[in-house]
């Protein structure tokens, strides 16, 4: 296709809240029919960017925006709307209790003539929009009954029904399995060859360049630049995020000295996982990947008691452990970071200090009452110890960084002294810059002697930070690696076959 | 068909437990299974239906209310007293001040949760107290059994008698009811209003990205219930044939239990006419049974409190919500697109 102008034009976009700059000043294109990335960090400004885009912020004077080449002066989400401009937020913001057609054909349905509802039309528009992605869906079923994967294709089903020229998809894969990440690739495929252009966002640069044709990176506010995405690797997009270098190497090391901490022999739960044997050594760093789906997260959930096996045994110190709920584990010093850790691990609108003694308020008691000096020493402990990056120990942790919560969250576990520590994901949410740092606590934690199982769904994560990787497929351990015997390519090549 | 029934569960469900009960009650007492009792269930039921379906709006849209029953006194207090002022006025006087005075409370609600950010619970506990108050303060607690004749005279739309001497009456609360249940169903389920009500009370947030009006929202859905609670406290005073203050204190309860057994869920999202009437019904016919059969009625409140939580449990919840989280965690992350 060849077009004279863009689709869509932005320059000299600036954005200021309370005094702080979020956009200083950058400027965007996308051409009709592309894939494009808008890369950075959290906080850099993508989602003030998506918001000035569709109309929720204004920016400053001196701003430029052209559509289809025409200029806007003042874009609204209603005009927005009209032009064919859609996002899909990360949320996706459908309504659970509503089917499948009404949530697709929700626009029709709010522009009604004479305000009535015509609930044939509105199916059929459903149908049309399903049927334009090559999906088959019931169209009555109730959107909460489907699987998240289902729910995505929903959202942008919806989209389309807006006549979408432009799409935005805000981190559309975050909670996709990989062969449903695949499918969602091939569907912005041919969303593109229709001629709809989509901007991607998204965390996961190996999809990133993948998929797009041209990245636009933001870094603080500001434009670093727009790149094709030809020649570009993982590590040079990371560099110019971050603007920073990250050097990795690999960190494997044999612990065949050390004493056995964890013995797992033959562990099996039915549908989950079977025939799960392994041993793990005090200072030892045990990495777990395979794809989402796979029965880490059972498996981990198993050994902190949460879970009860139907077979098989867990062995602690030689000693065989039963553990009837997690609270038995805790107390036999098995901590686990649980993957979610926005909903799951820590409670928001609490404080900083409260979160971080949560599980371990038996230790700060005196006279059976919570002490505010023993509680106010292990925080200061740990928060000094995981260098947390905080104001007071009484904000509420939602005001930190995704890293400095995750790194409360690893200090909370910590405060009951544990022998074995099983994160689960832990850098989902956190940014690239920021993993480093909570990578660098689990290397220093193992040198302590700390026992550690590392799960992640990205094979670099586990194959630079742990001694032993093991690929986990549909519920067995397929195989073992040795990070020192084993490329990198290697490794990730099994693991998405 | 499976559909229907698949898609209304909850109406489902409450249906089948209805033809047990009133089986059940059949054999217990021969006085319950007569077309006569069931004209009657229906004529003590109406007002409680029209304060359902007023409750079940607000109910979908996200919000709940507790002061619509004193709203309700106090909208059908004024409406008497305007009257008397009036020189006797008529029925169409008294449901048009009925009905704003209703709104009007209605739309205090809404002012303070929307304007005020007050969460609707503790907002309508406080206009609960303020109405309720300010209703005995300047009625000091005085009743008004002279009720222009109009009012207290029962309309009957269709009588007829039974073969064993008793009457069958369709009286104007009924009708009333009838009106004001279509009025709703179509509010809800076919215009463009009751879809963004739907959509609000799902997903706030969603419904905020899509353009929504919150604040019509709210004056709508409170406004709504405001005007049943009005219609419905006009058509009690003239089924008691007096206003009594306190009369419909304590009642809110009685018919939010009844809206949420209907199905309508708590946080938003989800009801239906049909399941609102099936609700305050199931109630009734309990109380009307447990009555026929000579059970004390100090034993009403436990029986009908008992029976409310036993449907909620087999309609609302499904089995497999009782089940811990992390056992269904699994399924969903292994499950697969289709």
């Amino acid at each position: 296709m060849t077009v004279s102008h863009p689709l869509l034009s932005l320059k000299n976009i600036k954005v200021t809240f309370g005094g702080v700059r979020a956009l200083k000043g950058v400027s965007f294109e996308v051409k009709p029919g592309e894939v494009h990335c808008l890369a950075g960090e959290n906080g850099c400004g993508k989602s003030t960017l998506i918001k000035v885009i569709t109309g929720v912020y204004k920016p400053e004077a001196g701003a430029e925006l052209l559509f289809d080449g025409k200029p806007i002066a003042a874009m609204t989400p209603t005009l927005a709307q009209s032009l064919g401009i859609q996002v899909i937020w990360q949320d996706l913001a459908l309504f659970g209790e509503m089917s499948v057609a009404e949530n697709i054909g929700f626009q029709l349905a709010v522009k009604g003539k004479y305000g009535l509802i015509d609930k044939r039309a509105l199916e059929a528009a459903a149908e049309k929009a399903l049927a334009r992605l090559g999906v088959s869906l019931d169209v009555h079923q109730a959107l909460k009954e489907l699987p998240i994967a289902q729910r995505q294709i929903v959202a942008i089903a919806r989209a389309l029904v807006g006549e979408a020229r432009l799409v935005f998809m805000d981190e559309p894969t975050a909670s996709l399995t990989q062969s449903e990440t695949d499918y969602l690739i091939e569907i912005v495929r041919n969303l593109s060859a229709s001629g709809v252009a989509v901007v991607f966002v998204s965390h996961r640069l190996a999809e990133v360049l993948e998929i797009s044709d041209r990245i636009t990176v933001l870094r603080d506010g500001g434009l670093v630049g727009v790149y094709p995405v030809e020649g570009m690797t993982q590590s040079r997009v990371t560099e110019l995020m971050t603007g920073r270098n990250f050097d990795s190497a690999v960190i494997a090391s044999d612990h065949d000295d050390a004493p056995v901490v964890l013995s797992v022999r033959n562990l099996t739960r039915n549908d989950e996982f079977s025939n799960v044997s392994f041993d793990l050594r005090r200072g030892e760093t045990l990495g777990i990947t395979g794809l989402l789906g796979a029965g880490r997260t059972e498996l981990a959930l198993t050994l902190f008691g949460m879970r009860q096996p139907h077979s098989g045994e867990i062995l602690l110190e030689g000693e065989k452990v039963s553990f009837g709920s997690n609270r038995d584990a805790i107390r036999a010093g098995v901590a686990y970071l649980s993957e979610d850790r926005l909903s799951l691990g820590l409670n928001q609108p609490q404080s900083i200090a409260d979160n971080l003694v949560m599980a371990s308020l038996n230790r700060i008691l005196s006279g059976g009452l919570i002490s505010s000096t023993r509680k106010s020493h292990v925080v200061s402990h740990w928060i000094s110890e995981l260098g947390v990056k905080i104001g007071t120990p009484d904000d509420p942790i939602r005001t930190l960084s995704g890293g400095n919560q995750q790194r409360v969250a690893i200090a909370k576990w910590l405060a009951i002294g544990p022998k074995i520590l099983i994160l689960d994901a832990p850098t989902v949410g956190v940014d690239v810059g920021a993993r480093a740092g909570i990578f660098d606590i689990v290397r220093k934690l193992a040198t302590e002697g700390l026992a550690i199982i590392l799960i992640s769904d990205e094979p670099p994560e586990v194959y630079f930070n742990a001694d032993r990787v093991i690929h986990m497929v549909e519920g067995r351990f397929q195989a073992v690696y040795d990070p020192r015997q084993t490329s990198l390519t290697e490794l990730e090549s099994t693991v998405y076959a | 068909m499976r559909r229907l029934v698949l898609g209304h569960s909850t109406e489902t469900t409450l249906i089948a437990g209805m033809v047990l009960l009133c089986v059940g009650l059949s054999f217990g007492t021969d006085r319950f299974l007569t077309v006569a009792n069931a004209f009657d269930v229906l004529n003590i039921s109406a007002v409680n239906i029209i304060f359902a379906v007023g409750l079940l709006v607000v109910l979908i849209s996200g919000g709940i209310d507790i002061s619509f029953a004193v709203a309700a006194s106090v909208a059908q207090y004024l409406t008497v007293l305007a009257l008397g002022a009036l020189g006797g006025g008529n029925w169409a006087e008294g449901f048009l001040i009925a009905g704003v005075v209703g709104t009007g409370l209605g739309l205090i609600n809404a002012f303070l949760i929307y304007r005020l950010q007050i969460i609707s619970i503790v907002a309508t506990i406080s206009t609960f107290n303020i109405f309720f108050g300010l209703l005995m303060f300047f009625t000091k607690g005085v009743s008004i059994y002279n009720l222009p004749d109009w009012l207290s005279n029962r309309v009957v739309f269709y009588e007829q008698e039974m073969a064993d001497g008793s009457w069958v009456e369709l009286t104007l609360p009924v009708v009333v009811m009838i009106l004001c249940c279509v009025a709703t169903s179509f509010m809800i389920s076919r215009t463009t209003t009751g879809r963004k009500l739907y959509a609000f009370g799902d997903n706030p947030e969603g419904a905020r990205r899509f353009g929504i009006n919150i604040g019509a929202m709210h004056y709508i859905s409170f406004g709504w219930l405001g005007l049943m609670a009005g219609i419905a406290g006009l058509m009690q005073a003239h089924y008691a044939q007096e206003v009594v203050p306190n009369a419909l204190y304590g009642r809110e309860l009685d018919v939010l239990a009844a809206t949420v057994l209907g199905g309508a869920r708590l946080g938003g999202g989800k009801g239906s006419v049909l399941g609102c009437v099936l609700g305050v019904l199931l109630v009734s016919i309990t109380q009307n049974g447990l009555n026929l059969m000579g059970v004390s009625p100090f034993a009403f409140k436990m029986i009908v409190g008992a029976i409310i939580l036993a449907a909620i449990t087999l309609s609302s919840a499904r089995l497999d919500k009782l089940l811990p989280e992390a056992l269904k965690s699994s399924s969903r992350k292994g499950s697969q697109r289709s």
